[in-house]
């Protein structure tokens, strides 16, 4: 296809000025090895273009949103109902905010496991875990701008993980809020990060990282036993692109336009099937019957939170994010040289098989907290029939007190009520009477103790009822003693 | 089409000369004005700037006393739900410029006012009369009704906010987010 004659004038009128054509024509001819030109490759270009459109659907997005608590949610609003298209653009802001994560994830694990980041790539590494680390901050502040009840309740997660800092809490709370409280200051400022300080740093790193990769060159496929050493890795490398290289474009780039604009489209599609995210209730502090969560890429987070032993939290809050970066930074120093292939790397394989199943099993977990009290369980749920059937009076009492004191917000019984404590549905096969009304008085370290808010009859009738709890054909479990004698 | 001959506007810059004599002693000195002057600039300016950056450690644990209403709206032997206007609230604030917080009259001259916030990670606690517990819906965390931790994750028993009578009516000193580093 000719170019026109006014087409071609204008380019070479723009390039005499600008000088810019032959940078360009040097990095699409610039040889890359023929076996890059391959699917595994294209995870970095993908999280690339996702970046595009999240920074062209955050300026249109910025053109209606207003960052002030009192006006945001109601402005979120405006973008989901009243104004053309406003939802999808919210839509495809969100979903290409999961991309975007689950992508650049992806590509390091690519990187990883093809020992990308050795000899003489370390520089590129350490750029890509910069861009890691602001594309959670894009999205742990992107978050906040849906400044809704999850919004409001996250910030003071955030704030009391930095309380927990010794000497200095205080102050990093403050300026983390931009004051001593969650107010109009908080939003703001988590809007300059998420809207200016974040991405301009983004596209620093962005760039130092694709410079280097054009710089340094793309890493060839790794070839099982073919050691990095520093003495004969650049010789190497440049005979490997004489003699079997390619330029970038068009036989690498070919499969990066394809996949990223895939990528596109998948988020397209999810914006226009699924729908934008939230917002949920109004950021009122007061609403306080809200059971806040993180979004899918912190809920893992939110999931070791519960599960850590107390004495582990603080340290475990406060220490691991700082080793686990340092870990990823000095990682090309520790293993800068020798083998690439994931094939003779069997640790690095079950270091990434090992973080992924973690990272998956506790975002699993996450989504369906077992250690979640349900707030309305105790009201709203009804007993099994099975389980009231054939009762004395006194015992059906108990299941009054039983569902009356909130126990079933923590036990469930016939597979309802919370998970926090265990069900409930065999108790009397494991428990004596004494050891019922022990545990439900005193409680343990797991369970509150009721002693004092429940009466004496409240007690006996519960314990008559917990005591009918156990299959049919299994007998409850009784002393050998008569019960008088007194328990331990 | 015959193929359009490139024009060059501009010719190729000519390779730069380098002066090897060594730099006059007024270029040397103009260098070092420069470099105090600049460095009087950075000096200057950036003192405003941090001061602006760091202002908010200057309200960090900035507490102030605020009436959360007359006494007779706190029955003794009861633990209810309330609001107040955070103390430093600012005109755009929103939502956000109320405080929810839980009072409990012990006896009739006698209250704890409690924070909503979990002690564990901040989220709301809700209280159940019935049973005489706060618990977290986060993370479940429990709490008796003074307060005291029951259970789960939290490090401590609730942060309670200091409180005053005052000609009837009962005043707490707020406005800072509780956290363990802030307790109420």
């Amino acid at each position: 296809m000719p170019m026109p004659r006014w087409l071609s004038g204008l380019g070479t009128w723009l390039d005499a000025r600008l000088q810019i054509g032959g940078v360009i024509r040097d990095v699409a001819s610039h040889p890359v090895p023929r076996n890059t030109a391959s699917w595994w490759y294209v995870f970095g270009s993908g999280t690339f273009v996702i970046m595009v459109l999240q920074f062209v659907t955050g300026i249109l997005l910025a053109m209606v949103y207003v960052p002030t608590p009192g006006e945001a949610w109601q402005s979120l609003q405006a973008l989901n109902g009243q104004i053309a298209f406003g939802w999808f653009l919210r839509a495809v802001h969100g979903w290409g905010s999961n991309f975007m994560v689950a992508l650049l994830l992806i590509h390091m694990a690519q990187v990883f496991l093809f020992g990308a980041y050795k000899y003489p790539r370390e520089l590129t590494w350490i750029a890509g875990v910069v861009l890691l680390l602001l594309t959670l901050g894009m999205a742990f502040t992107g978050q906040i701008m849906r400044f809704d009840g999850d919004a409001y309740w996250g910030l003071g997660i955030g704030a009391s993980m930095m309380g927990r800092v010794p000497f200095v809490g205080q102050w990093l709370v403050g300026l983390l809020l931009g004051g001593p409280i969650i107010a109009g200051q908080t939003l703001s400022r988590f809007f300059t990060f998420h809207v200016f300080v974040v991405p301009g740093l983004l596209i620093g790193a962005v760039l130092v990282h694709v410079l280097l990769v054009v710089k340094v060159g793309i890493n060839e496929w790794p070839m099982p036993g073919r050691l990095v050493s520093r003495k004969t890795y650049l010789a190497r490398y440049q005979r490997l692109l004489h003699e079997d290289g390619v330029p970038f474009v068009p036989d690498a780039f070919a499969r990066d336009f394809v996949f990223g604009s895939l990528v596109i489209l998948a988020v397209l599609a999810c914006a226009a099937v699924f729908g934008p995210f939230g917002p949920a209730e109004r950021p009122d502090p007061t609403l306080i019957d809200t059971v806040p969560k993180p979004d899918i890429f912190f809920l893992w987070l939110y999931a070791a939170l519960a599960l850590l032993p107390a004495e582990l939290e603080t340290p475990l809050i406060l220490i691991a994010p700082v080793v686990g970066i340092a870990l990823l930074l000095l990682l090309p120093f520790i293993s800068g040289t020798g083998e690439k292939s994931w094939k003779r790397r069997p640790m690095e394989v079950l270091v990434v098989a090992v973080l992924a199943a973690g990272f998956a099993a506790l975002t699993w977990l996450g989504r369906h907290p077992p250690w979640s009290p349900p707030m309305t369980a105790w009201s709203g749920t009804a007993l099994p029939p099975p389980l009231l059937h054939g009762r004395t009076p006194l015992e059906l009492q108990g299941a009054l007190v039983f569902q009356n004191k909130q126990c079933r917000n923590c036990h469930a019984l016939g597979g309802t009520g919370g998970k926090r404590g265990p069900p409930l549905d065999d108790v009397a096969v494991d428990l004596t009477k004494d050891q019922l009304i022990r545990q439900v008085l005193q409680g343990s370290g797991e369970m509150p103790a009721y002693g004092n808010h429940l009466q004496p009859a409240e007690v006996a009738a519960l314990v008559a009822y917990l005591e009918t709890l156990h299959p049919a054909g299994v007998p409850a479990a009784r002393v050998s003693a008569p019960s008088s004698v007194p328990g331990p | 089409m015959e193929q359009e001959q490139r024009v060059v506007d501009f010719p190729s810059p000519a390779p730069l000369r380098i002066d090897p004599r060594p730099p006059e002693p007024r270029r040397g000195f103009l260098l070092r004005i420069g470099i105090g002057l600049s460095a009087l600039a950075a000096i200057l300016g950036s003192v405003p700037l941090l001061g602006y950056l760091l202002s908010p450690l200057r309200t960090a644990g900035e507490r102030k006393w605020v009436r959360l209403g007359p006494v007779s709206d706190f029955p003794v032997g009861e633990t209810r739900l309330t609001t107040f206007q955070n103390p430093s609230y600012q005109a755009w604030d929103g939502p956000t410029a109320m405080v929810p917080c839980y009072v409990r009259r012990v006896a009739s001259d006698r209250f704890q006012v409690f924070a909503v916030n979990c002690t564990h990670l901040g989220c709301p606690v809700r209280w159940f009369p019935e049973s005489g517990l706060f618990m977290c819906p986060c993370h479940g965390g429990v709490y008796y009704d003074n307060g005291s931790r029951a259970s789960g994750p939290p490090p401590r028993g609730l942060f309670e906010y200091q409180w005053q009578l005052r000609r009837g009516e009962l005043w707490v000193r707020g406005g800072v987010l509780p956290t363990l580093a802030t307790p109420a």
